[in-house]
């Protein structure tokens, strides 16, 4: 039995420790070959891009855990990220500006629910559940601004993703507090633990008395939040929403953190730290090769190599 | 059955090991053209293993396998089921394997069909696929999905199938599992149709009574041995059921120990008519507070179904379930687990562990929410109790914290039962608490189902080793076909009265009769 529990805990240190290992070598790397790497701004370049994978990567990682996928992130992004202006411009002052954050994240969570009643309601396997939403999703933001660019000037609403705080920005602070939070919540709490109990075995979840069905349905409506989260802050970033651009390929990116960090992508384990790193490694990885010149198609194939890597770790 | 003819399927001496672990030990099966033989023994007693030898899933390779098996006059060795299939062995497993979303007719001629000019004859295969199924009496749309039919017309698909192959040896693994009456009487029609042509029927069921309709010969598996072989009419039900069981009748006895009157305790489960499709056709029995209740059958009798029933694992179609004074109406383990029901489920694998998870965790899932202020889990109150539980029942652990997947099969019981004991239940339900598990791990669990009757715990069990139930229970229940035919007790309770119980579907003369309607 000694000798199996080693060998599992290799595979563990492994998995944990070869994610952080490749995030050193990354940086390692780029201190030596990358111009001008060590600087703040390259940080904060590094921290703002890396901040939506992270936030929509915690939605997706608490969704795997229980076993399930969610491909409609990037869509949802594109319906809040869509949303914000239109409310901020017809309804300005203060309280336009607090209903610009508040509804187009709950519109998002409410299209997670809609998420989980297809997969717990219907038994539709997630990916097909959600992929109703991936194609459905982004055409509903294109319809509401007719798929033009929406530009604004809102002072209020850049904060979100221009804002600075104690050096950082706003939305790194965020990124923090969301994966503090979220982590707690999935180790300390009954909420957390039985979200990994569905994942791990979802039989024994139902006769242990575990309410599988309204755990599945929080935690895509969680996911679903987060993700308009991240939508809202790009169009802060960028001053402008794009139905067509905002969240697309996040589905991906968050998937790939999620399963570079080692969670499980059969449920039953998840690491919300994990999954952080998983994101720096991406980011880091698509930085690196850009600031050297090589195209972001490229940058895609690099990408691939690295989920299979994870997930042959995760196999072996 | 002409003994001097040369048979048709000749297995001697066959060996298989799976990890060392001997699942076949010099078994032997010998069929005739024109017979339809009854293949029976307990779960594990070899017979699943032999039917895989015989079709081609299971191959004769390891070093310590071995055998003799002659198909129709030449020494064969299968090494896949399409092999076995084209020399003229099909077989229709217990779970219909048929592909959901394909047609009825696709599915009868998966893998060969007719063709015409390279392209599929559609017109043939619906005309021919219509013929084959009005073989079993079945009339529905052959163009229609497999997934719109009834699961007892899924199985009478799959048996379709299997007849209008050419087969000179026809496999039934438990297909009546899930017919009705009227079903099975179809099938035996095809059966005795088989036989007229010549070709010889493997047949297996649980349901006694099927055996002595349609079979002529019978084999039984006992620990992967074959002990038995005989024309059907020369075995009584009761000798059947004991060779199966591997018990001698002269020595069923039990410890007059705890003989008390144990009817006068007041009820605290009473069961009444439950009725669950396919399965459970009218339970009724009741278990006291501090009383240990055991549950008789063959496998696929229904005790298992009996137990989430009570459970709220599924449904009631009729019958009524009383906890103490109270009705109950239950649609979910979870509001079973609220009025302090616990059920430690036969499979711990499927059904009871969450492998990755921690023996902590394991054990405390079910508390969980008792653990917790504002949803936050007390480790310290949590911690306190695992380390009680492993001391008090002595689970061999690393620690709290290694997963359970680490452990032992009879440690992860020991983890699973204390998962409920940690909620103070009223009624406990055990299913096979003691499978597959090792003999101190067993004796442990023995103990500690003992005492807990002694707090005042109703408790129902059910054992496939019958010396095990009659020792550990006050009175026994006896389970037919999804029916409540016998309770035993006292005087009356002892291996050799639930053995005949079983076999002959009612109490031995000298004992009180049971409820059996429904």
């Amino acid at each position: 039995m000694a000798k199996v529990m080693t060998r599992d805990r290799a595979r563990q240190w492994l998995i944990q420790g070869g994610a952080l290992l490749a995030l050193a070598l990354l940086v390692l790397f780029n201190l030596l070959f990358t111009e001008s790497f060590l600087s703040l701004q390259t940080l904060n370049v590094n921290l703002t891009q890396v901040t939506t994978i992270v936030i929509v990567g915690v939605g997706m990682t608490l969704v795997i855990a229980t076993g399930g996928i969610d491909l409609s992130v990037g869509a949802l992004m594109a319906i809040a990220g869509t949303l914000a202006p239109l409310i901020f411009q017809a309804l300005p002052g203060g309280w336009g500006l607090a209903a610009s954050v508040v509804l187009p994240i709950a519109v998002a969570a409410a299209c997670g629910c809609f998420n989980g009643w297809l997969v717990t309601g219907f038994g539709i396997q997630p990916i097909v559940a959600t992929l109703v939403l991936f194609i459905a999703g982004r055409g509903v933001a294109q319809v509401l601004t007719n798929g033009n660019l929406q530009s604004f000037d809102n002072p209020g609403f850049a904060v979100l993703g221009k804002g600075q705080f104690l050096g950082l920005p706003v939305q790194v602070w965020l990124m923090l507090v969301i994966v503090l939070v979220a982590s707690w919540v999935l180790q300390r709490t009954v909420f957390g633990r039985f979200i990994v109990a569905t994942g791990g075995n979802e039989k024994a979840a139902r006769l242990t008395g575990i309410p599988a069905v309204r755990i599945k349905m929080l935690v895509y409506a969680l996911c679903g939040a987060l993700a308009g989260l991240a939508g809202l802050i790009t169009v802060s970033i960028n001053s402008s929403s794009d139905a067509n651009q905002n969240g697309l390929g996040m589905e991906l990116d968050a998937i790939a953190a999620t399963a570079v960090g080692g969670t499980l992508l059969s449920g039953g384990r998840a690491r919300i730290f994990g999954t952080l790193i998983g994101a720096l490694i991406i980011q880091l990885m698509r930085y690196t090769l850009l600031a050297h010149g090589v195209p972001d198609a490229a940058a895609m194939v690099a990408k691939a190599a690295i989920i299979v890597l994870a997930v042959w770790l995760q196999k072996k | 059955m002409n003994s001097t003819r040369e048979p048709l399927l000749q297995m001697q001496g066959v060996h298989k090991y799976f990890a060392g672990v001997p699942a076949l030990r010099d078994a032997s099966l010998q069929l005739y053209a024109g017979e339809v033989h009854a293949l029976i023994g307990q779960n594990g007693a070899g017979k699943s293993t032999m039917i895989k030898v015989v079709t081609g899933a299971y191959g004769l390779d390891g070093p310590q396998d071995g055998g003799q098996i002659t198909f129709a006059g030449a020494p064969v060795r299968f090494h896949s089921p399409k092999q076995a299939r084209e020399s003229g062995i099909s077989t229709i497993y217990q779970e219909i394997n048929l592909v959901p979303f394909a047609s009825v007719a696709e599915n009868i001629f998966l893998g060969r069909e007719p063709r015409r000019f390279g392209l599929i004859d559609w017109p043939r295969i619906y005309r021919e696929a219509e013929q084959a199924l009005a073989v079993v009496g079945l009339s529905v749309d052959v163009r229609k999905p497999v997934s719109s039919l009834s699961t007892a017309s899924q199985q009478m698909v799959a048996i379709a199938r299997a007849v209008s192959v050419d087969a000179k040896l026809v496999i039934m693994d438990e297909s009546t599992s899930s017919l009705d009456d009227r079903e099975v009487e179809l099938l035996f029609g095809v059966i005795r149709k088989l036989k007229q042509d010549g070709r010889a029927v493997v047949f297996v069921s649980h349901r006694l009574d099927e055996l002595y309709a349609i079979c002529d010969r019978v084999t039984v598996m006992r620990d992967g041995q074959t002990v038995h072989v005989s024309p059907m009419a020369e075995i009584s039900k009761l000798d059947l059921v004991t060779t199966m069981l591997g018990k001698e009748l002269a020595v069923a006895h039990r410890k007059a120990a705890s003989e008390t009157s144990t009817t006068a305790k007041p009820a605290l489960l009473d069961m009444e008519g439950v009725q669950v499709a396919p399965r459970l056709r009218g339970i009724s029995l009741q278990v006291g507070a501090g009383e240990t209740v055991g549950l008789a059958g063959l496998l696929g009798s229904g005790r298992t179904e009996t137990m989430r029933a009570v459970f709220g694992a599924d449904r009631l179609d009729a019958g009524g379930l009383r906890l103490g004074e109270q009705a109950l109406d239950l649609r979910e383990p979870a509001h079973a687990i609220a009025k302090g029901i616990a059920y430690l489920s036969e499979d711990r694998k499927i059904e009871g562990i969450f492998p990755d998870l921690s023996v902590r965790e394991n054990m405390t899932m079910v508390l969980l929410p008792q653990l917790a202020r504002l949803g936050v889990v007390d480790r310290a109150a949590q911690l306190r109790i695992v380390d009680d539980f492993i001391a008090r029942i002595g689970i061999k652990t690393s620690g709290p914290e290694q997963p359970i997947r680490e452990l032992s099969g009879g440690n992860q019981q020991k983890v699973l039962l204390a998962r409920w004991l940690a909620l103070s239940p009223r009624l406990l339900l055990l299913d096979e608490p003691t499978r597959g598990i090792d003999v101190g791990a067993k004796a442990d669990i023995a103990n500690l189902i003992h005492g807990l009757a002694a707090t005042g715990m109703g408790i129902l069990m059910s054992a496939s080793e019958l010396e095990e139930l009659v020792s550990m229970s006050d009175r026994v229940v006896v389970i037919r076909d999804g029916a409540s035919i016998a309770e035993l007790q006292g005087e009356s309770l002892s291996e050799h009265t639930i053995m005949s119980a079983i076999a002959e579907g009612r109490v031995a003369p000298a004992a009180e009769a049971g409820d059996a309607h429904g």
